[in-house]
């Protein structure tokens, strides 16, 4: 069989079998949270259920039992992007917490009044806001790669972007608002050149390719969880040792701490000393479960089977007219978005959402995305390996509904 | 104003679907007359609407008339319908209107909440204008 599965894949989606206003559901905002497999769904119940304790510190059976299985989790993670170490991995809520981490850790102690911190025009509020806040704490410069007209970015203007003020890059890895992979790899051995650490956001490649955080000599990696089959609450921070090791607490609290006394407080080790207080542990247990759902299936064949579909929708709308693609990069990923003359695109989502169909409609959290290409906002439709060509021709039909009803009558 | 409420239900009983419905309430927005494009501030912008919409009004001789726009086609559409009912009005008839009509032409049963929360949004903000006016 050299086509992917969806059939069969689909079944692993509970959900995928629900009915808005009576119409089978086709969802397409998988760029915004993915749909969870039963296995993931379950491992929840199952931890409450038989296991439920706090982690750490029990001598007890359900405690050790909880903080087995905890644990486990953070080593497959390490294998899910091939981190040296375990101890690399800080959990957090999602990608948004870790950019904030990043930040007000090692952005504190290394961004100084004149420095600079360097991201794209294509990030997402989550990293611009955090960065943004630090620099004007700190009377620091926030500097922005440009892209070009297609979304992507201007890898020419990197290197002289890049300046002894720069004292972090950070970028993101596949774009949610242009689909658009970006080169992180090329950017860090630029930013490297000039010992200068990269942070990448992975909120939304981590679900449609692997991803080897050594290979890409990332210094520091972010997603969360319910972007890539998880639930919502639990994502994943990537840091090298010595930059881990180096950096202040985030916030104080149980769990990150070795000693306490009123006249001096001594941290625990990375991992722990990021994870104050006690953690979702049940989100964590079924973000292991998810990687378990990763490994089940076969990624270079899902990888191709979104392709297929991105390729098919994209030859599809283009054969609308009126319709125009926002973010048309040689190198994509899974995301479509684009405008309709004289359609607004929330009507159109409404009415798409009429018909079972849910995409997202708006800015995407990227308004400087917008403003770049000088529209209020893109209907976006996103896909996911359990997605099928069918339900992309049945979209592209309703899109000619939307059109028909929509467009002013005398245009 | 009930026998307008009235007309407007018997009108949508001629239609089959929802789309022959909205098509007629896109018609409606269609006709609105030209809202000044100096009043699309954040002052005339009602919150609480996915959509942008503007919303503006003059009271004299006892009436308020309503003007309006918004850059969602079916929002505009739905203005429209609420001025036939609204615009015109006392500030006391305003005040009053159960506007049950919404209901009985299943307008919000074929779209997500935040559709009937832009709804809600437009009408509280008409009814404090003659909330505004009632006080004088
Ligand atoms: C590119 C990108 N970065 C960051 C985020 C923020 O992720 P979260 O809301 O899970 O923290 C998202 C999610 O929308 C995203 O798409």
């Amino acid at each position: 069989m050299n086509a992917f599965d969806p059939g069969r894949i689909r079944a692993d989606f509970p959900i995928l079998s629900e009915r808005p206003y009576g119409k089978p559901l086709i969802y397409f905002d998988n760029a915004a949270s993915s749909q969870k497999p039963k296995s993931v769904i379950d491992a929840i119940t199952e931890y409450y259920s038989h296991s439920n304790a706090n982690i750490h510190r029990g001598v007890h059976y359900l405690s050790q039992k909880a903080s087995e299985a905890y644990d486990a989790v953070r080593v497959a993670l390490k294998d899910f992007l091939n981190a040296p170490s375990e101890d690399e991995i800080v959990f957090v809520r999602g990608t948004t917490e870790a950019v904030n981490l990043v930040a007000a850790t090692f952005g504190r102690t290394h961004v100084q009044a004149g420095d600079e911190v360097l991201i794209s025009a294509m990030e997402h509020h989550s990293n611009i806001v955090p960065w943004q806040m630090l620099c004007e704490e700190k009377g620091a410069k926030l500097r922005v790669i440009p892209i070009d007209d297609h979304g992507q970015l201007r890898l020419d203007q990197v290197d002289n972007l890049i300046t002894e003020r720069t004292r972090i890059v950070s970028l993101v890895h596949v774009s949610n608002s242009l689909g658009t992979i970006n080169p992180v790899k090329e950017v860090i051995r630029l930013a490297h050149a000039k010992g200068v650490p990269v942070f990448v956001d992975g909120a939304q490649s981590t679900a449609h390719f692997q991803v080897d955080v050594q290979d890409l000599d990332a210094d520091f990696f972010a997603f969360s969880g319910h972007k890539i089959l998880g639930p919502t609450g639990i994502g994943v921070l990537y840091g090298k040792r010595a930059l881990l090791e180096s950096m202040p607490p985030y916030q104080g609290g149980g769990e990150m701490i070795r000693s306490v006394s009123f006249e001096r407080t001594t941290y625990n080790d990375i991992p722990l000393r990021f994870e104050a207080g006690t953690p979702n542990i049940a989100g964590v247990i079924a973000l292991g479960e998810a990687l378990r759902y990763w490994e089940s299936i076969d990624r270079d064949t899902a990888v191709q089977w979104e392709n297929t579909l991105l390729a098919h929708a994209t030859v599809a709308l283009q054969g609308i007219s009126g319709v125009q693609l926002i973010g048309t990069a040689a190198e994509k990923a899974s995301v479509l978005s684009f405008v309709i003359d004289e359609v607004n695109a929330l009507d159109a989502g409404m009415y798409l959402d009429t018909k079972g169909i849910a995409v997202r409609t708006g800015h995407h959290c990227t308004e400087p995305v917008m403003h770049r290409f000088g529209i209020p906002g893109t209907i976006r439709a996103s896909f996911m390996f359990y997605n099928t060509l069918e339900e992309i021709d049945e979209f592209v039909n309703h899109l000619h509904g939307a059109i028909r009803l929509l467009r002013p009558l005398n245009a | 104003m009930e026998a307008i409420e009235q007309e407007i239900i018997d009108d949508f009983a001629l239609f089959d679907t929802w789309e022959d419905k909205y098509q007629y309430i896109i018609e409606l927005g269609q006709k609105l007359p030209v809202f000044n494009p100096e009043f699309k501030t954040d002052d005339y912008r009602i919150k609480g609407c996915q959509s942008s919409v503007w919303l503006d009004a003059s009271y004299s001789d006892g009436r308020i008339v309503f003007y309006a726009d918004s850059d969602s086609t079916f929002v505009k559409g739905e203005i429209a319908l609420l001025m036939k009912v609204l615009s015109g009005r006392t500030p006391q008839e305003i005040l009053d209107a159960k506007l049950e009509f919404i209901d009985s032409i299943g307008l919000r049963q074929h779209m997500a909440v935040t559709r009937a929360n832009g709804l809600n949004a437009m009408v509280k903000q008409m009814k404090a204008y003659a909330l505004a006016h009632s006080a004088n």
